[in-house]
């Protein structure tokens, strides 16, 4: 059974279909990219597997779970499996970034405050940021804030992080450095990583499948050698387009 | 309980009716928001004082609620106290009765015109600002972090915030009768030619406990609708920077309505 499914979902906003019937699944350990563009519903399908957003129909499942219709419990223990990286980094403004990475653990554990100082010097050393622990979110760069979010993400040992572009608006440099700590985490963790991206050539490099959403529908999903060298319409199209960005 | 909500309706309505139904009905559901954020926030105060921060979170909104509010409080308070003495005193000497004066001026202030002013200091200074910083929050995804967090919002961000309105808000309406008791005195003085030590002595001989009871419980009641109006307001913010600036003049207004119509309901039980 794979670790994430969707069935069939629609979600509707004022009667507009943002996604269409879409149906995918993500095994246990996978990088998957969701590519495509603007407005296809990328981040509403990121949205669905935590409850921030419920269909209109159909089913997400995530380890047999159906998110939509579980009580909060159940909700809960699935968001405490789950890191979400915004695009923002979503960082709490009056705290230090050890604080924000430590957050999860002093609210949610009864971990002593040795252990939790010790979690949080291994993320953010994971995430290469141990020398900015001490400094607030606005004396920091966004690329860093980013980094810290992903800190904060992974601190409780999850299995699952949905990366909500994790690079846009950085530079190619850090937008490197990122998607280096997705493939680390993958790797070394085993993490399952559900990746929204523009940036379709990093996600050509590290992803497991590419799932390309095109009018609220998925129009492919492959792996990156079947992607590129794919027939099929809506690829060649998405391909042609993003043409200039590709090496 | 979630307070990141999809709306209930994102769709245009057909009809002029139809618009007008949904007004009616969004109303009755903001209400029921309002009135869940409130029981939620009083059902987490213990959770300040358990949960690890708790209390320095607590420390931080007293401090905010009632230090950072002093240097309004005593102007606006001050001011009252002597617009109070100098209109009534006018009329007493009319009468050639202004010994009543301090009687008059503590009368009004500690039965109505101390809780009031301080309800409206801290819906303007505390509830906006509570209002922008959770609506900037919400707005930021920091609230559907701390929901995917397991982290709930209410919890974590409302119960210290409407805990320090709720502690804060009869000090602060005693601190504000004592000022305006003195800005009456002075104008009383200095006007009026009323003795300062006369002016108190009246003051005193009218002020009963049970008027002190019903100014510290309107004050109290105050701070919880201040606190409830604007976490509501803030944590409903959607649309951006516009949706932060209207939440948080949504969130002054709503309470100063609210201060007006509680306070009104509050002397009607008390004062048969």
């Amino acid at each position: 059974m794979a670790l994430i499914e969707f069935h069939n979902v629609v979600k509707k906003f004022g009667g507009n279909a943002v996604l269409d019937g879409v149906t995918f699944s993500v095994e246990k350990g996978e990088v998957l990219c969701v590519v495509g563009p603007s407005g296809t519903g990328k981040s509403v399908t990121l949205k669905h597997l935590v409850r921030l957003l419920t269909p209109t129909s159909g089913r997400v499942l995530v380890d047999g779970v159906d998110v939509a219709e579980c009580d909060e419990r159940s909700l809960a223990a699935i968001r405490r499996r789950v890191g979400y990286l915004f695009q923002g980094g979503a960082l709490l403004a009056w705290m230090t970034v050890a604080e924000n990475v430590a957050l999860p653990l002093r609210e949610c554990t009864s971990l002593t405050e040795e252990e939790i100082d010790e979690r949080v010097k291994k993320a953010l050393e994971s995430v290469e940021l141990a020398s900015a622990a001490d400094k607030y979110p606005a004396e920091i760069s966004g690329g860093m804030q980013k980094r810290a979010g992903l800190a904060r993400a992974i601190v409780r040992d999850s299995d699952i992080v949905l990366y909500d572009e994790p690079t846009s608006g950085l530079d190619p440099v850090t937008a490197t450095t990122i998607h280096r700590l997705i493939i680390k985490l993958n790797k070394s963790l085993g993490i399952t990583s559900v990746v929204v991206t523009h940036d379709l050539q990093s996600a050509l490099g590290f992803a497991d499948r590419i799932l390309l959403l095109k009018d609220g529908r998925v129009a492919a999903c492959d792996t990156p050698e079947k992607f590129t060298q794919s027939t099929n319409r809506d690829v060649v199209e998405f391909l042609a387009a993003m043409k200039g960005t590709l090496k | 309980m979630t307070v990141v909500r999809e709306p209930i309706w994102d769709d245009a309505p057909s009809s002029r009716a139809q618009g007008v139904v949904r007004h009616f009905l969004k109303f009755l559901a903001s209400l029921g928001w309002a009135a869940r954020i409130m029981t939620e926030s009083l059902a987490a105060f213990p959770s300040v004082a358990v949960r690890r921060n708790g209390r320095s979170d607590l420390m931080r909104q007293l401090y905010v609620t009632g230090i950072r509010t002093l240097p309004v409080m005593t102007v606006v308070s001050m001011f009252m106290g002597m617009i109070l003495a100098l209109q009534v005193g006018l009329e007493l000497r009319r009468f050639n009765q202004e010994i009543y004066l301090g009687a008059a001026v503590m009368i009004s202030l500690i039965r109505e015109m101390g809780p009031f002013s301080c309800g409206m200091c801290l819906a303007a200074c505390v509830g906006s600002a509570i209002a922008a910083e959770l609506g900037t929050m919400k707005v930021n995804d920091e609230i559907a972090a701390l929901e995917i967090m397991s982290i709930p919002p209410l919890r974590f961000l409302a119960a210290p915030r409407v805990m320090a309105l709720v502690l804060m808000a009869p000090l602060l309406a005693f601190y504000c009768c004592v000022v305006g008791a003195i800005g009456g005195g002075v104008v009383g003085a200095t006007q009026l030619g009323v003795d300062f030590e006369q002016y108190m002595a009246s003051a005193m001989s009218i002020a009963e406990i049970k008027d002190l009871y019903v100014g510290l419980l309107k004050a109290t009641v105050f701070g919880l609708v201040i606190g409830t109006v604007s976490v509501s307001e803030g944590l409903g913010t959607t649309m951006g920077a516009t949706g932060v600036g209207k939440s948080t003049q949504r969130s002054v207004i709503v309470s100063f309505l609210l201060i007006l119509i509680f306070g009104y309901m509050i002397t009607r039980i008390c004062y048969r």
